[in-house]
């Protein structure tokens, strides 16, 4: 057995794993504050993809002026989102919720479509190419320094969560929506605010991956991944975000490198089958008490 | 204005249709879909078959979905299941097609009920997602197994009939509609009865019923195996109609679809998958005939189709869902309760 | 004199439903520690007792929904502790709710058929063709349920309306139908007259002495009105912090010193907080 390669294969699932659990963290901070389960999140992050690169390509920017504007995008994104589409299906069942955010993913990938054509594009190289050694393993260089900004943003996130006056709130909210809101925390601006940064993030996270293996309208698939990784984890539980989506990524990889790229789902599938047989509400999930 | 509703014993009180007038809109409802295939045209009799296949097929969600409140979106998976079954029969047994449907049915419904199992433990948005992972699972299978032809699929002969060969729509429309027809009676009766009582129980309050007496597992798994059941059917029809089975004929997308028609129709209504599976068949087909309209001014038309049936088609999913929650079948309700008193209200 | 022979005949009759040294807790918490009693066929027996005293915990690992620790749940001379709610229900043991649990999806005839689930027979083959024994057993039930249950509830007005646009006294009335639709031994009521006006609690007092008398179905019911539970209970149980600390005949109990400081205690500290509250 090559161990090397067996090393090598993992460093790169987890490079991938570590923007799933970015992405992961962005469903989590939206389910968190509005128990609503963001199935277009795929599709927000393949947005983010294609406003880079038309700001890129099409209006010329450079790189570094475009990444912040289109992060700005994606919140903006999320605003209007919320704003339209969630806020008036407060007190509906979740299952409805969850249809909506179907819907937007449709129309969000069929515009994309639309303004961009069915073709894969690739983004313009940004990231620096020269090779990665970890002892002797090989990094492919996008992979290892995708994984690092996503290791930095998802500090940054938890930071925010934990310490500013927003996060606070947003966790309040979490916990107790009337409460909160008795306690003078104006919920629809944390809803507001958590699916702007949710959006953002995710949008950000388009880049990376788009940099990593180019776009297309049917990149919104991703968000599958992701949907695994937070039903893995718990879907309210920012650890169970970071967990599930190292594992899922790391699964991937070993299954698509062993067994075939075909694999890649039916072994995250599977897994994700027998965790919610073991533990219904995810590996770090609160299990909701029922009451007669 | 609605007269005559004057009832004289339970059963007339009980009845699937209770008024004169609600029979003879039957009676001619019943009476058009004869003469239909003798007056239109081969694409709307190929369209009509499609329409009944995704009302069969919607129906049978609308059970799981609707009526006991799982939701599952794996349909267009265990509709697959019923098309390779009658793919395999058809090639290498050559059962008789009667057998053959009833055997897509037995059969979808054995794998639904096993991919049922986690919903005792599972629920709400969690189980939505653990049918998802058992679509992925049997997608696989499809793909990968010989019996099921790998990724090449089966193709099959016509369903015969005594010699005679269902080639073509304008044949299998006599097998197509009577079927659909008879699945959407069964799950309408279903509703009069202590079954679809324990369904909408436990859609409501699923652990207050299980202290009145309704075992959870065995009505969720009831619930389930009836719900494949009609997909089972359904994906045996499509075989059918199509005669070429591959593992992309049933991807996650038409799963969606078929949630989708349930809510645009009306979720817990018999007449709302019957309504939304009808609506959400032609919509794409109107999209096409109006891009043909455009094509002389707008070049490119047909090349926008497709992105644009994808917009339209999330449209009036986040449109329903904000604006018509009901559904389709509560459009209907109004128009109908207008008329109750009408021309004295109006 | 027949007042005489009917109490004698009550305390001779079997117990129906027998709770023995029943203990439940909640992780630390515990709800009921060793809980003992008895309920006799035929009686009318109330459990009282302050807030969080344990009264619905009882009724709910009554119907199975909670497992005890440790103890037995003793129903006609059988052991049930370790049955389902499913087949519990089918024994005869129905119950209402605290928070009324009506199905909102369906008509309050369906609601009230919904009861008899366990007794009836339809399979799924039945229902799809609604031929034969379903058909038979639909009307039968309706039937039964119309002449028995909706007449003697005086609920005909409302029997194809939807549950959720009911009056919250109505829907009480309707989750008792439901109840007695279930073909009960012993029927289980969780505050039937809580939050009702003086009148609605005297409808509602009368029904549930006329099931007792008139349908011979015995009753253990959960109450806060005092002088509902005073006037028509045969035998009262006090339960406070998961404990019976009394139990009789209502002027026993009512004369209890243990009862009186339970609830008086209450009262104290009641009255102690307004004094503070004032100062």
């Amino acid at each position: 057995m090559d161990w090397l390669y067996i090393f090598e294969v993992s460093l790169a699932g987890l490079g991938a794993g570590a923007l799933y659990a970015l992405t992961g963290v962005a469903f989590v901070l939206i389910y968190k504050a509005t128990r609503v389960v963001n199935l277009a999140i795929g599709e927000i992050l393949m947005l983010g993809g294609y406003v880079f690169f038309g700001l890129v390509a099409g209006a010329g920017l450079s790189v570094w002026a475009a990444i912040p504007l289109t992060i700005l995008a994606g919140a903006g994104l999320g605003a209007v989102v919320e704003r339209a589409l969630i806020r008036p299906m407060l007190g509906e069942s979740p299952i409805s919720v969850f249809m909506v955010t179907i819907g937007l993913g449709s129309i969000l990938a069929g515009l994309v479509e639309l303004g961009w054509g069915a073709d894969p594009l690739r983004l313009p190289e940004f990231i620096p190419n020269t090779p990665i050694f970890l002892g002797e393993a090989y990094v492919a260089p996008k992979v290892a320094y995708g994984a690092l900004v996503a290791a930095l943003l998802i500090a940054g996130a938890l930071a925010a969560l934990r310490f500013s006056r927003g996060g606070v709130a947003l966790r309040a909210t979490a916990r107790d929506q009337g409460a909160a809101y008795s306690m003078g925390i104006d919920v629809g601006r944390v809803f507001s605010l958590s699916w702007m940064a949710a959006c953002a993030t995710a949008a950000g996270a388009g880049v990376i991956v788009g940099a990593i293996g180019g776009i297309s309208p049917t990149m919104g698939i991703f968000g599958l991944s992701v949907l695994v990784v937070v039903i893995v984890g718990g879907l309210d539980s920012v650890a169970g975000a970071l967990v599930g989506g190292l594992l899922i990524g790391l699964v991937e990889a070993l299954a698509g490198s062993f067994l075939g790229g075909e694999y890649k789902l039916l072994a995250t599938f599977s897994l994700l089958i027998l965790i919610l047989m073991i533990r219904p509400y995810g590996i770090f999930g609160t299990h909701e008490i029922e009451r007669l | 204005m609605r007269i005559g509703t004057l009832k004289l014993s339970y059963a007339a009180d009980e009845a699937l249709f209770d008024t004169k007038v609600q029979w003879i809109c039957l009676a001619l409802l019943g009476l058009s879909l004869i003469l239909f295939p003798f007056v239109a045209g081969p694409y709307w009799i190929y369209m009509a078959c499609l329409v009944a296949i995704n009302v069969a097929s919607a129906t049978g969600l609308n059970i799981l979905t609707g009526y006991t409140g799982l939701v599952s979106l794996g349909q267009a998976a265990f509709m697959g299941v019923g098309a390779y079954t009658v793919a395999v029969l058809e090639t290498r047994v050559g059962t008789p097609f009667i057998i053959n449907l009833l055997a897509a049915g037995g059969m979808t419904a054995a794998v639904g009920v096993v991919f049922g199992i986690p919903s005792l433990r599972v629920k709400g948005l969690y189980l939505a997602i653990a049918t998802i992972a058992a679509s992925m699972i049997l997608h696989f299978v499809f793909s990968h197994w010989d019996l099921t032809g790998g990724t090449r699929g089966l193709s099959m002969p016509p369903a015969s009939l005594f010699g005679l060969a269902l080639d073509q729509p304008h044949k299998l429309y006599w097998l197509i509609i009577p079927v659909t027809a008879l699945m959407v009676l069964g799950a309408a009766n279903l509703f009069r009865t202590r079954i679809g009582r324990a369904f909408i129980a436990i859609r409501d309050r699923d652990i207050s019923a299980e202290v009145l007496g309704i075992p959870l597992l065995q009505t969720k798994l009831t619930s389930f195996a009836l719900s494949s059941f009609y997909a089972g059917v359904a994906g045996g029809m499509w075989a059918y109609f199509f005669r070429v089975v591959t593992p992309e004929s049933f991807p996650l997308i038409n799963s969606i679809f078929y949630l989708a028609a349930i809510i645009v129709g009306g979720m817990g209504t018999i007449l709302g998958g019957i309504l939304g599976a009808t609506f959400m068949t032609l919509v794409p087909e109107v999209l096409k005939l109006v891009v043909g309209w455009l094509t002389p001014w707008v070049p490119d038309a047909l090349s926008l189709l497709a992105p644009i049936r994808t917009i339209v088609f999330g449209a009036l999913i986040v449109g329903f869902l904000i604006f018509e929650p009901q559904g389709l079948a509560e459009i209907w309700q109004r128009i109908r309760r207008f008329f109750h008193l009408w021309p004295f209200r109006t | 004199m027949s007042d005489g022979l009917k109490r004698s005949s009550r305390e001779t009759a079997s117990p129906i439903l027998k709770v023995d040294a029943l203990s439940l807790s909640f992780g630390g918490l515990r709800a009921l520690s060793g809980v003992s009693f008895e309920v006799r066929e035929g009686s009318i027996t109330a459990l009282i007792g302050p807030n969080g005293a344990g009264k619905t915990s009882m009724f709910n690992a009554i119907s199975g929904f909670y497992r005890p620790n440790t103890g037995r749940i003793i129903f006609d001379g059988e052991d049930i502790s370790r049955e389902r709610p499913p087949s519990r229900a089918k024994r005869g043991l129905a119950r209402t709710f605290q928070n009324i649990a009506l199905f909102r999806g369906m008509t309050v005839l369906d609601n009230i058929k919904l009861g008899r689930h366990a007794h009836l027979k339809t399979n799924v083959l039945d229902a799809l063709f609604y031929r034969g024994r379903a058909h038979r057993e639909e009307m039968e039930l309706r039937a039964e349920v119309e002449e028995r249950i909706i007449d003697f509830l005086e609920i005909q007005h409302i029997r194809h309306a939807s549950v959720g646009a009911l009056p919250y006294g109505l829907q009480k009335r309707v989750e008792l139908a439901r109840a007695l639709a279930m073909r009960p031994r012993i029927l289980m009521l969780d505050e039937p007259v809580a939050g009702m006006n003086r009148e609605e609690t005297e409808d509602m007092a009368r029904f549930i002495l006329d099931v007792k008398e008139e349908w011979g179905i015995t009753i253990l019911m959960v109450e806060h009105d005092m002088g509902m539970v005073m006037d028509i209970s045969d035998h009262v149980v006090v339960l406070n912090f998961g404990q019976v600390i009394a139990q009789g005949r209502p002027a026993e109990v009512q004369n209890d010193p243990a009862v009186i400081s339970a609830y008086l205690g209450s009262g104290d500290l009641a009255e102690r907080i307004r004094k503070t509250e004032a100062a």
